[in-house]
């Protein structure tokens, strides 16, 4: 077996590790008041990580290391999604940082690393890579919930987040172990290729597997492995909260989507009635326990367990079981996945910035302090129900469009009654959604009320969430009109996907 | 066919949308010209649809093409989604009803003052909404269209609503307070429409998916034979989905409560064009599509009408409150168009198009009316009703004819239209409707029968309760109808008049569509 170790390829991956070492360690030598200049030194760094892997990989599938690592188009529009994303919520958190974080050079440089983590997870090709690249997110984002560490609050959800996830590391190790020791192999080919050759599946892979879900399950906040997301959410600086929210999820999804369309999909059988399942609880537990929120991080929150569920019903409909009994692996249901990861996200994004920004003017999180925003600032509570439009599902708007492509395939695959299932819990979640709108626009302060947080503050938008703003404003409805580049981009990547490179020596490592 | 009758569709539904987005971004506060622009727009609209309605059979040589004025782009070609517009004759006359009541709700928003621009840019994104449902001829596109005309309704009736409070109505013959707010109306309304959409999107999706042509264009689909079964279970849905927004039995309840809460112009678009686009779904999509579902479910629908006629215009019988009187007569006149659908057959379907346009106008102008009475009197009782003080109603309107004797004469000629007088533009379309009602369902169609010599009641009393009489002496000061609304008043009376006295030249445009429809017995 002839290892590529074609080095090289790797140079993105490269650029992010340096420029994490270099902010981090450039915070050390700038004096205070220069320490501005960090996050668009990151950025600078981000967007020339981009480059280099869309121009050097742009044509290119190898792999690397026998496998270990893949770089094809999928890698590919992982990488520039997830950099992107990473970079977005940079300079999101750029007002926030200033104002609340003391350590701008630890928070931008671990950024950066979890960052390289949640790209490595991407383009993983076996069980123990992708694994110690989610341990380096995970640990990333362990230090960074815990980075406003005199806020007493902060501190309890990362003493939460760090126990649980580690628990949930541990779980998800075991199941490894025992899948590598019922088929030999970790590499994700070579499971597809004993799965395949076994149709009956040994009960020490069906308990190994299973325990991969759960750890999988936890990393995604899907029920019933959901119970530290809120909390965590709640007690995290809020630009963290969105990062948890959108980026190690979507990270966590990319993996999901290769180990399950590389490794798992010959036994689909098995499991797409259990995923299905976790999906079903997922979305109704979600969007339900979301009505009741007072807190509007929580309520994001619980409202992005339940899109979790929407990802999930995508992965439960990857294979489609053909007239003559073989599996399909569904092109449609893989790209609904990623389209809709790329409009929740942006959707999300935007309505997590509007939350830190109002934190940052009141001090306050709670929902019924909306009141009058709408009045002191017209902009943020546009851009706030836009992005609570497209999470429910609104055309116009992302949701509309990504929400669509995914319940199509997800009835494609036999799943109708889930999908139906999942527009009823959208209609749930437009209620919240509803509510938190009309408490910005509608609701006026009656005799005997007291003012508000909102409308005791004095209002001004800082120009870079401003900006930023405005790019995921343009975004949503970019989407929501024309989705076409977007869709065709995530068709190239499910293509490879469903290419089966070489697995001619799948057996033999 | 040149490039413009092509593009022409697209322009208009861009129209609206091109508008909010230049409202949008219009710099400074002036309230005025973003209302003289919007009119304009409007206007432009209508204009267009007009050309669209006079050209439409005259272009194309064979009146066979069932679609006219098709364009089509590509949207996202793996789910099999194109941007596809085109006409048929029942589109045709929808557009050209749209484009008279966007221009009408257009002049009723003269005297809005509360955050003009963002109103403004809400009902535009609601007309494109409609016009967009009217005219795509991609399964994908019209749901997305439809979604869009609901979605502004909520911060439309909830912000710039009025709630209801104190109101009498009589409850299984009970006299009982009850109030409602606007916010509660509008989250109904927004909860019940976003509901019935969903029973819509898991038909279209089952739909699809059983076609197997991977292609949400209505007109592949329409050629897709579907099996009897399939059809049977998924043909209720998109009934029932389309229904809701059409104000069926018994999913209507949202829609007097958004009526009554919305304001002016909002009811008018809502109770003129927008119910409209679930009758229109059920044809377009429902019978289309699903041909021999349609024959199995035909008398439910046929049944669930009349039973709508009845109860719409029992309700209205009881309410002492004039817009929920007129957001039940709607729900009435809505059941001629339900019974004319379930009816299947071209002559009742062809009536149950035209009463879509006639109830669109006539009750436009009602809510026309109606607003401008509520702002100038803050009333909106009549009858025995209203706030009872040492035993006299304060607040019952009584005797307006002598003090707006314009708005009174519209007001008659809105609901004679309403009764059905012939000459006006709700009588070719009832009378259309039970001639296809008798050939099919007799008894519904007595009961329909029955329904309308209710309506004449209500409406009778109605008015001889308001306009007539002496008027108290609260209501000796308050004037007669300005500008804006005899403009609109005009337009619409014009518009009754026209299909009133040329039903003809609207039927044969529909009776071309109606008669390629596969489910229609002949």
């Amino acid at each position: 077996m002839s290892a590529n170790v074609n080095v090289n390829l790797l140079t993105p991956e490269f650029i992010l590790a340096g420029m994490g070492l270099l902010v981090l360690s450039l915070d050390l030598v700038l004096p205070k008041a220069r320490r501005g200049i960090l996050p668009w030194i990151g950025v600078a760094g981000l967007i020339a990580a981009v480059a280099t892997a869309l121009i050097y990989r742009w044509d290119r599938v190898e792999e690397l290391y026998g496998g270990v690592f893949i770089a094809d188009r999928y890698s590919l529009f992982f990488f520039a999604f997830l950099v992107i994303l990473g970079g977005a919520v940079m300079i999101a958190s750029v007002d926030y940082v200033k104002q609340h974080i003391k350590f701008p050079g630890e928070y931008y440089g671990i950024l950066i690393f979890s960052i390289l983590g949640m790209v490595l997870m991407a383009s993983a090709g076996e069980l123990l890579t992708a694994y110690i690249a989610m341990e380096l997110l995970s640990f990333s984002l362990y230090v960074l919930v815990a980075l406003r560490k005199y806020d007493s609050k902060s501190n309890e959800s990362a003493a939460k987040y760090i126990l649980l996830g580690a628990f949930s590391s541990a779980i998800m190790l075991y199941g490894i172990s025992m899948v590598w020791g019922v088929t030999g192999t970790t590499f994700y080919d070579g499971i597809a290729a004993h799965l395949t050759a076994n149709p009956d599946l040994d009960i020490g892979l069906i308990v190994g597997l299973s325990l991969i879900v759960a750890g999988l399950g936890f990393k995604v906040a899907a029920v019933p492995f959901h119970m530290w997301a809120p909390d965590v959410y709640e007690g995290a600086p809020t630009p963290v909260t969105a990062y948890l929210a959108i980026g190690s999820k979507a990270a966590a999804f990319a993996l999901i989507l290769r180990l399950f369309s590389e490794g798992l999909l010959p036994a689909i059988e098995d499991w797409r009635v259990l995923i299905a399942t976790l999906a079903a609880a997922t979305m109704v537990l979600g969007n339900l326990v979301a009505i009741r929120q007072e807190n509007i991080k929580r309520m994001l929150a619980y409202s992005s367990i339940g899109q979790v569920g929407y990802l999930l019903l995508g992965v439960a409909s990857l294979g489609v079981v053909d007239a003559g009994g073989a599996v399909v692996f569904s092109e449609r249901a893989s790209t609904g996945i990623m389209v809709h990861l790329v409009g929740y996200a942006v959707a999300n994004l935007a309505a997590f910035l509007v939350v830190a920004v109002v934190y940052s003017r009141t001090g306050s999180d709670q929902i019924s302090d909306y009141r009058g925003l709408a009045k002191k600032s017209p902009y943020l509570s546009l851009v706030l129900s836009v992005a609570l439009f497209s999470l429910a599902g609104l055309p116009f708007f992302a949701g509309f469009v990504t929400k669509f492509y995914l319940f199509t395939a997800g009835a494609e695959a036999g799943f109708l009654w889930l999908s139906g299932l999942a527009m009823v819990a959208s209609l749930v979640s437009l209620y919240y959604y509803l509510r938190v709108i009309q408490r910005a626009y509608v609701d006026q302060p009656s005799e005997g009320d007291e003012e508000t947080a909102v409308e005791r503050s004095t209002f001004f938008v800082p120009l870079t969430s401003w900006l930023m703003l405005g790019v995921l404003f343009v975004g949503m409805i970019l989407i929501g009109v024309w989705p076409t580049e977007l869709a065709a981009a995530a068709d190239s990547a499910s293509d490879a996907l469903g290419t089966v490179r070489d697995v001619s020596t799948a057996l033999v490592r | 066919m040149d490039r413009f009758d092509e593009l022409i569709l697209t322009i208009i539904t861009a129209l609206p949308f091109a508008a909010a987005l230049a409202l949008l971004l219009w710099p400074g506060e002036r309230p005025k010209q973003w209302k003289y622009f919007s009119l304009l727009i409007a206007f432009a609209s209508a204009v267009l649809s007009l050309y669209v309605l006079l050209q439409y059979n005259q272009h194309f040589g064979s009146a066979d093409e069932k679609y006219q004025f098709v364009n089509q782009w590509e949207w996202l070609p793996s789910l099999g989604i194109s941007f596809h517009v085109g006409v048929d004759g029942i589109s045709a006359v929808m557009i050209f009803m749209t484009g008279i009541v966007y221009v009408a709700a257009m002049l009723m928003t003269w005297s809005t003052d509360r955050r003009v621009r963002d109103y403004l840019i809400l009902l535009h994104v609601l007309t494109g909404g409609v016009y967009g449902t009217f005219v795509s001829i991609d399964l994908f596109f019209l749901f997305f269209f439809y979604e869009i005309a609901v979605l502004p309704m909520f911060l439309l009736i909830a912000f710039w609503g009025s709630s209801s409070e104190n109101l009498r109505v009589y409850l299984a013959g009970w006299r009982t307070n009850f109030g409602r707010t606007k916010e509660y109306g509008a989250m109904k309304l927004v909860i019940f429409l976003v509901a019935g959409s969903i029973v819509i999107w898991i038909a279209l999706l089952a739909i699809y998916v059983e076609s197997g042509a991977n292609s949400f264009d209505l007109i592949e689909l329409q050629k897709t034979g579907y099996g009897d079964v399939f059809a049977r279970v998924f043909f209720p849905f998109l009934m029932l989905g389309f229904g809701l927004l059409a104000g069926l039995w018994p999913l209507h309840t949202w829609s007097p409560d958004g009526h009554v809460a919305a304001p002016t112009s909002v009811s008018m678009l809502h109770a003129g064009v927008l119910m409209k686009l679930g009758a229109y779904g059920i044809i377009r999509v429902g019978v289309e599509v699903l041909p021999n579902g349609a024959q199995d479910w035909g008398m439910v629908l046929v049944i669930l009408g009349t039973i709508n006629i009845v109860y719409g215009a029992v309700s209205a019988l009881s309410q002492r409150d004039l817009k929920y009187m007129i957001g039940y007569s709607s729900v009435s006149h809505m059941g001629y168009v339900m019974v004319g659908i379930g009816t299947l057959s071209s002559i009742g379907m062809s009536g149950a198009v035209l009463q879509m346009f006639a109830h669109g106008v006539m009750t436009a102008l009602f809510f026309t009316l109606v607003g401008f009475i509520y702002e100038k009197s803050h009333s909106r009782s009549f009858g025995s009703d209203g706030e009872i003080e040492s035993g006299v109603s304060i607040n019952a309107l009584n005797g307006l004819a002598k003090v707006m004797p314009v708005g009174s004469f519209m007001f008659a000629i809105a609901g004679l239209a309403s009764l059905g007088l012939p000459g006006l533009s709700g009588f070719v379309a009832e009378l259309l409707v039970f001639i296809g009602l008798f050939q099919t369902y007799p008894w519904a169609g007595v009961l329909a029968v029955v329904g309308a010599a209710i309506t004449a009641i209500y409406i009778l009393r109605l008015m001889a309760m308001v306009f007539f009489g002496t008027p108290d002496k609260r209501w000796a000061n308050l004037p007669d109808i300005a500008m804006p609304q005899r403009i609109t008043g005009v337009i619409l009376i014009a518009s009754m008049f026209t299909i009133g006295l040329m039903p003809f030249y609207f039927l044969e445009l529909i009776d071309s569509s109606v008669e390629l429809i596969g489910a229609i017995a002949r």
